[in-house]
């Protein structure tokens, strides 16, 4: 049985390892040093590499993500945090109109190799402020990667990838998978960006999803298997670069798509691979695309009225069995 | 190292003043001709500001400016005939014809961008700044910005971290009176908008000429003397006026005509010649650096006329560190 490690420290322990590799790798956010971050993902990083690559700054996203991409456009490779991802709404300028666009509307000029790290997405009761899923507002600007990890051992190699990427990155951790535990990331572990992963194979059916709804799918397959079909979990890993190659191989086999989002229905990441395999699968398919969203309405506090509003294991089992009946 | 303007030294910077102003009407009338599309900002009138921090600065540093900011790209070393075949949609502009006027960008220069947002940039400077330090070198790095990005919230957030982290960073005010269309003074609780604020963030400030080529070196080179020797940031705000309206055809006539006369009375190209005179240099020479600037613009308007037109096989590269822009298998 390999060592198991929690997805929150394999933040903390993707961090590290990439800050020992390259000492042009820093790290700036809120409360991310002596108190080792919020969410607790940066534990032990200000001991090891000291305050001057671990700074806390005030609450000030524009100066955070500002600074980070003057930063790295002058050498260095810094990960930004920003705590909760609603919050990127106050810095959005830098993630839709300068970080984006600055290599490009220079011709080239410009390299932009920063991350930013930000805890998204719901299941946690923190009500409409503080549990969006918006890796979606993301995928609307050309010009950003976007990562959304489902289990530690990813952490770990998808953040070695950012990091090293010489394109500016979106990290999102899901603060529902921070207590989750799962295989530690061997040494040198590296994922490459835009390669999904077939979370759990199958032949019947092709269910995509991406961080928190990875594990939801696959316990949906598990109850879906006591009645003899077999759901083929994809791991997306990425946004962009978006691994539709792997989505449509699935295709080939299953002929029958469901895709669980967490982010709203309503301009989710979901109608993009819809629209692909529409597009460039729809021989391949003998049932209608779905997609199981959150709802369009912001989240709501109480539990019992956000599991109505986010993707639940029940959603997702009555939906596969509406598909595999069509 | 202060830096030490003679004879010889002011004739060069007002003959980089004059090239930017010649350029800078070129500019206006291409865009009257129909040469240039979308909208450009011109900086005739601040060019003292942009000529003279660059005399005060070195090679290695970094500047950012916004949208106004030909003057700045040009006094770090972006040639004429770049910025106006960039502004003419050709092959051979600073950026490809990608970024257009309010984004000329000149890297190898140092110049690390026009930015379009306004206020977006000084959080840029601060990083630039920082990451001088990281990385153990005395480079300093230096936002230039209009009065109206001193009430936009990332002025305050980039003034109060560069201050508490002490960086090696100017942020430099060109005050011309007026944001956009509005005076101001009537949308700002502060007399000097950038210097006042400075205060604040325990920050020096001064005020300065900003039609003084002169006086703007001296300035820079005193800030960033501080800045490399580790006494962080200052706040500059230079004051001076635009002689076109705020962008395209806008005739500026929410402008009393007294002011403008009193503004153009202290043109920074007769502030130069009357300080050139005062260091006694020659008629003659003033009148060939004259003949040399008109030659170097109007050469520079010729080769942008005659450039090719922007390739569009350009416009699906360069979004990526690989040059693509696949965003997908």
């Amino acid at each position: 049985m390999a060592d198991l490690i929690t997805y929150r420290d394999a933040v903390a322990e993707g961090l590290a390892r990439e800050m020992r590799r390259d000492p042009a790798v820093v790290c700036l956010g809120e409360d991310i040093g002596a108190a080792g971050g919020v969410f607790k993902t940066t534990v032990g990083l200000l001991a090891e590499f000291g305050p001057d690559r671990v700074r806390d700054t005030p609450i000030s996203e524009q100066a955070i993500v500002g600074m980070a991409m003057g930063a790295a456009m002058t050498g260095i490779r810094p990960v930004a945090e920003i705590m909760f991802s609603d919050f990127l709404a106050c810095c959005w300028d830098y993630l839709a109109n300068e970080i984006p666009k600055m290599r490009y509307m220079t011709g080239g000029q410009v390299t932009v190799p920063l991350v930013v790290r930000t805890a998204n997405g719901g299941g946690l009761g923190f009500g409409a402020q503080h549990s969006q899923a918006v890796e979606n507002w993301a995928l609307a600007v050309p010009g950003l990667k976007v990562v959304a990890p489902s289990n530690p051992s990813d952490v770990v190699g998808l953040l070695a990838s950012a990091i090293r990427s010489d394109d500016p990155v979106v990290f999102f951790e899901h603060k529902g998978l921070f207590a989750s535990r799962g295989e530690a990331a061997p040494e040198g572990h590296v994922v490459p960006l835009g390669q999904a992963a077939i979370a759990r194979p199958g032949s019947d059916i092709t269910v995509v999803a991406l961080a928190a709804t990875v594990p939801l799918a696959v316990a949906a397959a598990e109850e879906l298997a006591g009645s003899g079909a077999q759901a083929e979990v994809i791991d997306l890993r990425c946004l962009v670069p978006l691994d539709m190659a792997t989505v449509l191989a699935s295709l080939r086999k299953t002929s029958r798509l469901l895709i669980v989002e967490e982010n709203p229905y309503q301009g989710g990441w979901g109608g993009t691979v819809a629209s692909i395999a529409a597009d460039e699968g729809f021989e391949l398919l003998d049932a209608p695309i779905r997609r199981v969203a959150a709802e369009c309405v912001p989240l709501p506090f109480a539990d019992a009225l956000e599991d109505e509003v986010i993707p639940t294991t029940p959603k997702v089992v009555a939906a596969m069995r509406t598909l595999l009946a069509y | 190292m202060t830096t030490v303007i003679d004879g010889p030294r002011l004739l060069e910077l007002y003959e980089q003043m004059l090239v930017i102003r010649g350029t800078e009407k070129a500019a206006h009338d291409a865009f009257l001709a129909g040469l240039v599309k979308g909208t450009t900002h011109l900086a005739a009138g601040h060019e003292a500001v942009a000529v003279g921090a660059s005399a005060a600065l070195r090679p290695d540093d970094y500047v950012f400016a916004t949208y106004r900011g030909h003057h700045h790209a040009m006094a770090r070393g972006a040639s004429p005939a770049e910025c106006l075949a960039e502004l003419m949609s050709k092959a051979t502009g600073v950026c490809k014809a990608k970024g257009g006027s309010m984004h000329l960008t000149k890297a190898s220069a140092g110049m690390l961008g026009s930015y379009a947002i306004v206020g977006a940039h000084l959080p840029l400077a601060a990083g630039a700044a920082w990451s001088a330090r990281l990385r153990g070198t005395d480079q300093v790095a230096v936002a230039f910005f209009g009065d109206g990005a001193t009430n936009i919230g990332a002025f305050h957030e980039a003034l109060n971290l560069s201050s508490v982290w002490a960086l090696p960073v100017l942020f430099i005010c060109e005050n011309n009176l007026y944001m956009e269309y509005t005076p101001i003074g009537t949308v700002t609780a502060a007399k000097h908008p950038a210097a006042d604020r400075a205060a604040g963030y325990q920050l020096p400030a001064e005020v300065i000429d900003g039609n003084d080529v002169v006086a703007v070196a001296d300035a820079v080179s005193r800030a960033a003397d501080r800045a490399r020797s580790g006494g962080g940031p200052t706040v500059l705000e230079a004051q001076t006026y635009r002689h076109f309206g705020h962008s395209r055809t806008d005739p500026a006539t929410y402008r009393p005509a007294s002011e403008v006369q009193e503004w153009l009375d202290r043109d920074p190209l007769d502030v130069a010649r009357r300080r050139l005179a005062e260091l006694g240099v020659p008629d003659g020479d003033i009148a060939d650096a004259n003949v040399r600037a008109a030659t170097t613009v109007a050469d520079a308007v010729a080769a942008a006329k005659s450039a090719d037109g922007a390739d569009p096989a350009q416009a699906l590269t360069d979004v990526w560190a690989d040059g693509g822009h696949q965003w997908r298998t």
